[in-house]
């Protein structure tokens, strides 16, 4: 099961994403899950600790997939986070702003 | 409109400010989340699924147009471009900086904004009546009363930490247009047979995962004694609301549990107690903030205007428009008009920060400089002169807010849903762009006529879902959206709550169920009768029948 | 935790007495309800002050006879969240005219004191470094105010009208 962690910037609320690679990204594409359990909570804890020194708030594990060759959220409502609003595709990250 | 005293500016700056602390605090880490997220939301910051939301009051809805054009720089500078009308006559900007706050709350400040208790669990913005001080049915203006409990329930040092949010509603006329049975306190205005203003209380109303309709607690109150009466309601609440869940925490609950002669009989010993206190309102402050909602300036015009008539004459669309969106003024020769922000196929409440400025402009032109802000996510100019009405449409055309559709099956109230909302289950926008590019067709709407509908995310029913004549909750399911339906809810005088009609639907399904429902209205409604006097009299089981006839859907 | 008084920071002189645990032979006691209610006239009797805390669902107002035993009531906050003491504050000054210390114990932050203030607190057990400059921060923030309650502060209405 793929995971990556996603947060809230704290400085801006902005949506990041955080895989193996242990940096914080604005784009969903440009991490690597973590593929188990042990690597997964790795992440979690680079998260904890990122909250804990207010670089980031509401980290959690979700689980990703590839579709049509893009890394993609599996719930719903993670994917429109990794976007932007479904009704506004000017906006978000869908549209690089 | 009430202005601002020394006192009033002093408040809201010095509210700024504190914020600017806190955030600070927060960066700095002097502040955990969990200790900041109740600062942050009692200045309406939340944070949702793509960014920080911040809500800004506009009180009881009543808005300028110098506060609408720094609500426009405000969406240009710190967000992108646009805001939303909440169905609380509020706006929100959905892509806020945290870091970006202080600045924006000394903007908003600087012409008498905050987005103070704009969440939280605390007293709420007081709403009323969209046509206060205009309608032809008002019996008293509501706005007087909503700006006294505007300033009481500011920073209230013992309220501040209630059980749950707190919101109170105030209509001034029997055509309640405040919806004030679904608020944990209602407020009707009225005069007793003595001739004396003075309110009948409701008490326990609300939507959310437990819906109510208020019942009545007190016959008459006087004016004086009003914020006497709400401080008994909120001490005994504060005190006996239950904090154990969160789902069981609004007075609805507590009255619900304790029984509402129990619950009344607190209240009254309570105000007892403090009836004759320092809260007990002069006369001369009533007439102080009565003076700020004086009538402006009117002409003495003849009832109906001659250049109107002839307009209406010559253009169809403008007639159409102007059926639709136009209601009686109290003043002779004056109209209320009603600007749609729900265009066809788009989000019901958004607005771009041109836009705002348009209307800033238009209500300079045309009205006095003031707006309204609607329950259902629409603006009004209050005080337009008839022979005004068609150059004020035409410019409505430019902007994109000349949709006729006042009161109309695509003028639908709705939440942000999944779209922005972090507690949504499904999103509710895409369902309302669907049903009104369903609908499309001006003479189609009308000839349905008059019906709500009300859509929200899900069961914290932001949307209104109970009160519409038809409702739709988005429910999660196994990670796809579905939809319940509900029929017979109304928001009007004689409340009622909506009834889940059946097993829920996709998003496809439930536009063409709503479709199926409304052509079975159309087919057994009698003369005038609008859709929920039709499903009040005919109850459930032919709408049910229509909704899933013959489609695989409802599972 | 520091307690904080009058803006300054003090000791604290006073003991807690968690449930039926023994009392000192001397000095001023803080007890549970409970043990009020079961000891009331031996705790009356001592020579030294004494004083009951209550829970945040504690009623008041089984404290109304017996104000003028005590010298001290503290009100817990078991999370800031929890806002019941603010009206048990205001009950006990306002409706008793309790005359005694009001302390504010528990989840108590420099963000809450000029509320508990209003509401009749007039000592704050907090968890800061630096209370005194906390109080400072906090009762600068604001000199306006829309609310009558006895701390004292003219309402905004009180001041139009003078
Ligand atoms: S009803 Fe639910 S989804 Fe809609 S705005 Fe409210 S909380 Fe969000």
């Amino acid at each position: 099961m793929s995971q990556i962690v996603i947060a809230n910037r704290l400085r801006d609320g902005l949506v990041v994403f955080l895989g193996n690679e242990k940096q914080w990204v604005v784009q969903v594409q440009d991490c690597s899950p973590a593929s188990d359990e042990t690597h997964a909570a790795e992440l979690l804890a680079v998260a904890e600790a990122a909250e804990a020194n207010q670089e980031i708030v509401g980290a959690s594990l979700i689980e990703v997939e590839m579709r049509e060759g893009v890394l993609t959220p599996i719930k719903m409502r993670e994917a429109i986070r990794a976007l932007g609003p479904t009704i506004r595709k000017d906006l978000g990250k869908q549209a690089g702003n | 409109m009430y202005r601002y005293d020394e006192f009033d500016q002093a408040l809201v700056t010095q509210r700024a400010k504190q914020f600017a602390r806190q955030v600070e605090r927060r960066l700095a880490g002097e502040l955990t989340e969990d200790q900041f997220l109740p600062l942050r939301l009692k200045n309406g910051l939340y944070l949702q699924l793509h960014a920080y939301m911040l809500r800004i009051n506009v009180p009881y809805g009543v808005l300028s147009s110098r506060q609408l054009r720094k609500l426009a720089h405000i969406a240009r500078t710190y967000d992108k471009d646009y805001g939303h009308w909440t169905t609380r006559q509020n706006m929100q900007f959905n892509w806020i900086r945290l870091e970006d706050m202080p600045e924006i709350l000394l903007e908003l400040a600087s012409v008498e904004m905050h987005g103070i208790q704009s969440s939280g669990n605390c007293i709420r913005n007081t709403t009323a009546d969209e046509y206060a001080g205009v309608a032809a049915d008002e019996v008293e203006d509501p706005r007087v009363y909503c700006e006294i409990i505007r300033q009481w329930s500011s920073l209230h040092p013992e309220f501040s930490y209630l059980p749950r949010k707190f919101k109170i509603a105030v209509t001034g006329s029997d055509n309640d247009r405040a919806a004030v049975k679904v608020h944990d306190i209602g407020l009707r205005l009225y005069r007793n047979e003595a001739g004396e203003a003075g309110f009948e209380v409701f008490v326990g109303g609300g939507l959310g995962r437990t819906p109510f309709v208020g019942e009545s607690i007190r016959a008459f109150l006087p004016t004086r004694d009003l914020l006497s009466y709400c401080e008994a309601i909120l001490r005994i609440y504060n005190q006996l609301g239950r904090r154990d869940n969160k789902y069981k925490a609004r007075i609805k609950i507590l009255v619900h549990e304790m029984g509402l002669d129990e619950f009344g009989r607190q209240v009254e010993e309570e105000w007892e107690r403090i009836r004759e206190g320092a809260l007990t309102l002069p006369d001369e402050e009533i007439e102080r903030i009565r003076t700020h909602f004086e009538p402006p300036p009117y002409e003495s015009l003849p009832a109906e205007s001659a250049a109107y008539l002839a307009k209406r004459t010559q253009n169809q669309d403008f007639a159409t428009w102007a059926d639709q969106q136009l209601a009686d003024h109290k003043q002779p020769g004056y109209a209320i008009v009603n600007v749609s922000c729900t265009p066809i196929g788009r989000a019901p409440g958004d607005i771009s920060s041109g836009q705002m400025e348009v209307m800033a402009d238009l209500a300079d032109r045309f009205s006095f400089g003031e707006l309204r802000v609607t329950h259902n996510q629409n603006l009004v100019l209050t005080d337009v002169r008839q022979e005004d009405v068609f150059t004020l449409w035409e410019a409505l055309i430019s902007a994109g807010l000349a949709t006729a559709n006042h009161g109309l099956i695509s003028d639908t109230i709705c939440c942000p849903g999944l779209d922005y909302c972090s507690l949504a289950n499904a999103r509710s926008i895409p369902l309302a762009e669907k049903l009104s590019a369903r609908v499309a067709d001006t003479s189609r709407q009308q000839e349905i006529g008059e019906i709500y509908v009300n859509m929200s995310g899900c069961i914290n029913a932001c949307g209104h879902h109970h009160v519409g004549n038809i409702g739709i909750v988005g429910v999660d399911k196994k990670n796809s959206e579905l939809y319940q339906l509900m029929l017979g809810g109304s928001a009007e005088a004689d409340a009622s709550l909506g009834k889940i009609l059946g097993p829920g639907f996709d998003e496809d399904g439930i536009i063409d169920a709503i479709e199926r429902i409304v052509d079975a209205y159309v087919s057994l409604r009698e003369d005038g009768e609008r859709f929920i006097e039709t499903y009040r009299r005919l109850g459930p089981a032919p709408f049910k029948e229509a909704a899933y006839d013959g489609t695989t859907q409802g599972r | 935790m520091a307690l904080l008084k009058g803006g300054k920071s003090v000791d604290d002189a006073w003991q807690r007495i968690d449930g039926d645990e023994v009392l000192p032979e001397t000095g001023p006691v803080v007890v549970d309800l409970s043990r009020w209610q079961q000891d009331r006239e031996s705790l009356i009797a001592r020579a030294d002050a004494v004083g009951v805390r209550l829970q945040s669902d504690d009623d008041p107002e089984s404290l109304a006879g017996d104000l003028d035993h005590l010298t001290l009531i503290a009100l817990d906050f078991p999370g800031f969240k929890d806002g019941r003491a603010y009206s048990s504050a205001r009950v006990l000054r306002e409706r008793h005219a309790f005359k005694g210390e009001l302390r504010a114990v528990g989840d108590v932050l420099l963000e809450h004191l000029l509320f508990m203030h209003r509401c009749g607190f007039d000592a704050f057990e907090i968890q800061s470094d630096d209370p005194e400059r906390d109080w400072q921060i906090a009762v600068d923030d604001f000199d306006v105010w829309y609310q009558p309650t006895a701390d004292g502060r003219p309402t905004a209405l009180q001041r139009r009208s003078s």
